[in-house]
């Protein structure tokens, strides 16, 4: 069996951006999901979620557990990503000033949401958006 | 392990109100057949229900002052929050001195147990750097929260009793050292400025048994104290700790005790769970220690005290001012006052018996969910419509407790008689 939960990310309230992890985390807590691996999706999950809200407008983020794995997928119709391979690179952002200031920026999302899950994939189109799918077995 | 709550309900108090059910941070409350209960498994005795209960029905469980006679000879171990509350007290031995005027044969002070486990505590993260940032153990509900809550953080929790633990195993040493009696002969007695305390001793986390005998209550000692406190007469000089030990009673106290700046000190239960879950989410990171208390402004804020936490911490803040920094302890024989056993996770708030059952139960609570209001009302007795949900899945209550529910229910039997 398949569960399916979907979260729409604001792009304007900053305060609110996390929610969807959050919710996700004590979702897979009451659920026999080993702890190790809720927080990979948790870590994994607001690092994509913050991403939406400062680089693409916010979007939809759909999260599937089975028995086996949980998968994440964060699509956004941003402005995309016009060289995955150096916004993987740790330290690689674009954030601008006012959002540096709120302690984000640090280039550290891309390559940490890698380094928590065991798959992660990345399809963007330029003007059109992202899907950042990611996967962590159980 | 023993399972005790220290936090109960008075069912003749209880009007069935629900300002207590929207206000537990664990959700443990709920009410049926108008009268409020406790999930025990799920409450951590944090004392909020009885912040918020506008009918005082939920009591505290501790023990009568009169339990001092149960015992040939008795230490009293005031809680450093004892001195916050009186006025303008400039010399702790007053309150020693009217401990004993009272009736305790000898006093030990925690805020001296304080002063040994910050010592320890310091030498133990410089030694065990690996750790960081170490979670503070001193206050029960945290514990109790990280224990079924932050499974991640368990390996963080500093692996120190608390001062009252300390304070308890040093006087009894001491009082057996100097009466010779047995050790059941002697009563440790703790004064406490919350109802959590009183649960650590009856079931504790992290140690084999507690040290003391009884919790009495800071607001029950009080009253008691006044008429006995005079510094004119019989001024014994009983004072066995400084700064660092008495300000282990307001947040931040324990944390300056490490003598270090790299720390976070949250206090009030809702920020200390907005911290947990950073930390357990990496978002904090680069500290060496996180001093957790549940209760507003620290122990200070205890539900067993008399006096507001922000007037009794400007009262420790005036008490400080004539006194040392520490004093000096005797640790060289500090085995005693490691945790010895390991902090198992509780996951009490698991919905299933293995991953294939909750997440058929997580389908149908999220269906169910989706077919109340999502007014989160709290008439069914649950704080919000998703608990409700969880209920009924669980099988803790049925759809009909939902007053939506009961409406379209009544509807249709009364189509039904009609035809
Ligand atoms: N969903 C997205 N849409 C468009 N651009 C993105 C998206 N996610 C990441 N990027 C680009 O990739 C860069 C690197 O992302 P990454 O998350 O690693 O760092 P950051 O968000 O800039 O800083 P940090 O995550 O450390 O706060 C971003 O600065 C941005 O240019
Ligand atoms: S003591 Fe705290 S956890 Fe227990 S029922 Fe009351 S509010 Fe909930
Ligand atoms: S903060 Fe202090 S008074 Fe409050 S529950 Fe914790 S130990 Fe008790
Ligand atoms: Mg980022």
């Amino acid at each position: 069996m398949n569960l399916e939960f979907t979260y729409t990310v604001d792009p304007d309230d900053f305060t609110r951006a996390g929610e969807a992890s959050a919710d996700i985390k004590k979702k897979l807590k009451k659920m026999n999901v080993p702890h190790e691996a809720v927080r990979k999706v948790a870590i994994a999950m607001y690092e994509g979620e913050i991403n939406m809200v400062i680089h693409a407008n916010g979007g939809i983020i759909t999260v599937f557990v089975n028995e086996d794995f949980i998968t994440m997928v964060l699509a956004d119709k941003g402005p995309g990503i016009p060289d995955v391979e150096k916004a993987m690179q740790e330290g690689f952002s674009t954030a601008p000033d006012n959002i540096r200031a709120l302690g984000f920026g640090a280039g550290m999302g891309l390559p940490n949401m890698k380094k928590y899950t065991d798959e992660m994939k990345i399809d963007t189109v330029i003007g059109e958006g992202t899907t950042v799918t990611m996967k962590v077995n159980l | 392990m023993a399972k005790f709550n220290s936090v109960r309900l008075d069912s003749d108090k209880c009007m069935g109100c629900i300002n207590c059910i929207k206000r537990c941070p664990t959700q443990a409350i709920r009410v049926r057949d108008r009268k409020a209960y406790i999930i025990s498994d799920f409450c951590i005795d944090c004392g909020e229900c009885i912040r918020i209960c506008p009918h005082h029905a939920k009591l505290p469980v501790y023990d009568p002052v009169s339990v001092i006679h149960d015992f040939e000879y008795t230490v009293a171990l005031p809680a450093p929050t004892l001195y916050a509350q009186f006025n303008n007290l400039e010399d702790t031995d007053i309150v020693l001195n009217a401990l004993l005027k009272m009736g305790f044969d000898d006093v030990f002070e925690v805020s001296a147990g304080a002063e040994i486990v910050s010592e320890v505590s310091r030498k133990f993260i410089n030694a065990h750097p690996e750790g960081k940032p170490y979670i503070s153990t001193a206050c029960p509900s945290v514990v109790r929260l990280v224990r079924v809550r932050f499974p991640n953080l368990i390996e963080h929790l500093l692996p120190i009793s608390s001062p009252m633990d300390v304070a308890a195993i040093f006087a009894r040493r001491r009082a057996m050292e100097k009466t010779g009696l047995p050790a059941d002969k002697i009563g440790i007695i703790f004064i406490s400025p919350c109802p959590a305390k009183m649960t650590s001793v009856k079931a504790p986390i992290g140690i084999g048994r507690s040290e003391v005998d009884a919790v009495v209550a800071i607001k029950d000692i009080y009253p008691l104290l006044l008429p006995l406190m005079s510094d004119s007469n019989d001024n014994y000089d009983i004072a066995d700790s400084g700064k660092i030990g008495i300000s282990w009673s307001k947040s931040g106290g324990e944390a300056s005790g490490l003598l270090t700046d790299n720390y976070l000190a949250a206090d009030g239960i809702e920020n200390v769970i907005q911290v947990l879950e950073d930390l357990e989410d990496e978002k904090i990171s680069h500290l060496d220690f996180i001093e957790l208390n549940a209760c507003p402004g620290g122990c200070v804020g205890g539900t067993l005290t008399v006096e507001n936490p922000y007037v009794a911490r400007a009262k420790i803040n005036h008490l400080r001012k004539y006194m040392p920094v520490s004093k000096a302890h005797d640790v060289s024989d500090t085995n005693a006052i490691y945790l010895d056993r390991e902090i198992e996770y509780l996951p009490v708030f698991r919905i299933g018996n293995d991953m294939k059952d909750s997440i058929k139960k997580m389908a149908d609570i999220d269906k169910l969910q989706k077919r109340f209001p999502g007014l989160d009302c709290g008439a069914c007795g649950a704080p919000t419509c998703r608990a409700l949900a969880e209920d009924v899945i669980m099988g803790r209550a049925t759809e009909r407790d939902c007053i939506y529910f009961l409406k379209d229910y009544i509807g249709e039997s009364c189509n039904i008689s009609e035809k």
